[in-house]
């Protein structure tokens, strides 16, 4: 017996009729998983990073926004600390301080300005090239080298934070020397580089002509013995080169630059806790936080408005059934002539039942396919897609 | 061939009844039930078939008591010695008219669907003129083609009766001709009958013998 060829047949003859249906079954079926796919990703993603993060202090305000921008690089910027933070954190001897500035990006990515130890923190490990040497250098995460298709000897340029700002800071022609390992993190979408070049990004630290050699008058404003100073005709350098390297250089106490945050990573439990509890003052204009608890308070969130879904995904899930069941019933009535006719020439009534769940196996198979290959497509942006739509 | 002792028929709902005392069909004999509507010609035949049963009394068709076999069995009967033949010819629209000739072939495990088959179809369809439409659909074909499909249809398993259900009734009298040709070569060529139920009371001279309804009450042929 033919059954699955003959519902086969049926089904293609019909084919309007099967599209829709088979469209309503995977639409419904693909909501509830793709998003507990999605949700499980994020709260691994999240989590992950999180758990392996211990503190976080940064300016008061939005802990969700300091966590976020600190681990994840997103778009929403905390207020900035100064370094003082850092050297606080290290005065204390309760634990090791990894500033972070994520002002700034490059081409869509995140431009890192950090220190050293945030890659040994991270394990972050250099794939190709070498790591960070000297000012104006930088080390592009996996994805974002993909993506930007660089590679060590390459170079990479600052986006500028407005283009109609005619007085602000140039954009930094930096030089990757080196791309990380993949991660399957944050890490991966990054780029890198010392504190210090973040900081001349900014226009805090620059580089220009010797003024003392200054011959060109147009280029004095004023010259005393023990200053000088330049018009704005000054040259400054937008790349940092061996030759002009030892230009560079900051103005004012760095100790009060901006930076993003500071990972704590506390010595031990004690630490940690002691550490905490000397930002509890409500004098304190910083705050510390376990990300770790900021996240789960955010996965508590999604997973109660993912309840609500779940609801409301049920009952059109139940009004679809029905509708399908209604289609069949009608699609039976309809067919009533034909069931008349092959019951005549012999067929049974089970038969008739088998060639109709037949029809019934193929589309809801067809639909589980679908279904399948549109979950293996989120899977595979499963990555971009929390980014997308929890990090921003 | 069809043996009828004693039969009696009525429905559940309503008056009709049905009563043969007694009628017999010989091999390859062809035979016309006319009679006005209502009077139990469609009945007759699915009694015959085994679609419905009687009431009482005896159905022998090729040496098989009919209306003893559970209904299982009878459908198995059904499907291998009885070729159906609908007014409106019946074909599913889904299928082409290859496999809609082959359908009582897949609608059963009574059937063997194989290479055999799939060329005797092709020749079924060949004779009947309608060899070079076989990949079309019942839609595409004129009515005096989809008849001819429904014939190929009835003749493939080869079985013992044909039963013709006012076969010609929708279809013009050039077709009606045609088409009765075609049922009276496949009785003659192989080893089976023809009962026809029809309307068309100028074929009825071409037929071995003529039932009519009308005087068929509670006496017997």
């Amino acid at each position: 017996m033919d059954s699955l060829y003959l519902a086969y047949r049926y089904i293609t003859y019909n084919r309007i009729k099967t599209v829709v249906l088979v469209a309503c079954i995977t639409l419904i079926a693909f909501l509830p998983f793709a998003l507990q796919l999605l949700l499980d990703e994020s709260e691994r993603q999240l989590m992950s990073r999180a758990v392996s993060t211990p503190l976080i202090v940064g300016a008061k305000g939005s802990a969700l926004d300091l966590v976020m921008n600190s681990l994840y690089f997103g778009n929403e910027r905390p207020e900035t600390i100064s370094m003082e933070a850092a050297n606080r954190i290290w005065d204390s001897g309760l634990a090791m301080a990894i500033p972070m500035y994520t002002r700034f990006q490059a081409r869509g990515f995140p431009i890192v300005g950090t220190a050293m130890d945030y890659f040994d923190f991270r394990n972050l490990r250099v794939a190709s090239g070498r790591p960070l040497a000297v000012l104006g250098e930088c080390v592009v995460g996996a994805r974002a080298a993909e993506e930007l298709n660089l590679e060590p000897g390459d170079h990479l340029i600052s986006s500028p934070e407005s283009l109609f700002d005619l007085a602000g800071v140039y954009p930094l022609k930096m030089k990757v020397v080196g791309i990380f390992d993949r991660t399957h993190t944050a890490d991966d979408l990054a780029v890198f580089v010392d504190l210090k070049t973040a900081w001349v990004i900014q226009g805090l630290g620059h580089g220009h002509q010797d003024v003392i050699q200054l011959k060109d008058p147009t280029l004095v404003l004023k010259r005393s013995e023990s200053n000088v100073a330049a018009t704005a005709k000054l040259y400054h350098y937008t790349e940092i080169s061996e030759k002009n390297i030892d230009s560079f250089h900051f103005h004012g106490n760095t100790e009060v630059y901006p930076i993003s945050a500071v990972i704590a990573v506390p010595t031990d439990e004690k630490s940690g806790t002691i550490l905490q509890g000397r930002y509890l003052s409500k004098e304190e204009t910083q705050q510390i936080l376990r990300p770790a608890n900021v996240i789960d308070g955010l996965l508590q969130n999604i997973f109660r408005i993912k309840n609500v879904l779940d609801a409301v995904v049920s009952v059109v899930a139940l009004a679809t059934i029905m509708a399908i069941i209604l289609v069949f019933a009608l699609s039976l009535r309809l067919r009533q002539r034909e069931i008349q006719t092959i019951f005549k020439i012999g067929c049974s009534r089970l038969t008739i039942a088998k060639l109709l769940a037949a029809e019934i196996l193929i589309i809801v198979s067809s639909s589980a396919a679908l279904c399948g290959a549109m979950l293996m497509v989120v899977h595979q942006f499963t990555h971009d897609l929390v980014r997308m739509l929890f990090i921003g | 061939m069809i043996q009828i002792n004693d039969l009696e028929f009525h429905y559940p709902t309503g008056n009709f009844s049905l009563s043969i005392r007694a009628l017999n069909l010989a091999r390859k004999e062809k035979t016309a039930v006319i009679g006005p509507s209502g009077t139990g010609k469609t009945t007759l035949l699915n009694l015959i078939a085994g679609i419905i049963t009687p009431d009482r009394g005896v159905i022998h068709i090729a040496g098989t008591e009919v209306s003893r076999l559970n209904d299982n069995a009878r459908r198995r009967f059904r499907i291998t010695s009885i070729g159906f033949v609908f007014q409106d010819f019946e074909l599913l629209d889904y299928l082409d008219v290859m496999d809609n000739i082959l359908h009582p072939y897949r609608i059963t495990d009574a059937l063997k669907l194989d290479a055999s088959v799939h060329q005797r179809a092709g020749m079924l369809a060949t004779a009947m003129s309608i060899g070079d439409k076989i990949k079309r659909r019942p839609n595409d074909l004129s009515q005096g083609e989809k008849q001819r499909a429904a014939i190929c249809r009835a003749l493939l398993p080869q079985p013992k009766l044909i039963l013709a259900d006012e076969a010609t009734g929708n279809l013009d009298p050039e077709n009606k001709t045609k088409i009765l040709d075609l049922l009276f070569t496949a009785v003659d060529e192989d080893d089976t009958s023809l009962l026809a139920v029809t309307h068309d009371h100028e074929l009825l001279d071409r037929f071995d013998r003529v039932i009519d309804f009308r005087d068929f009450g509670n006496f017997g042929f």
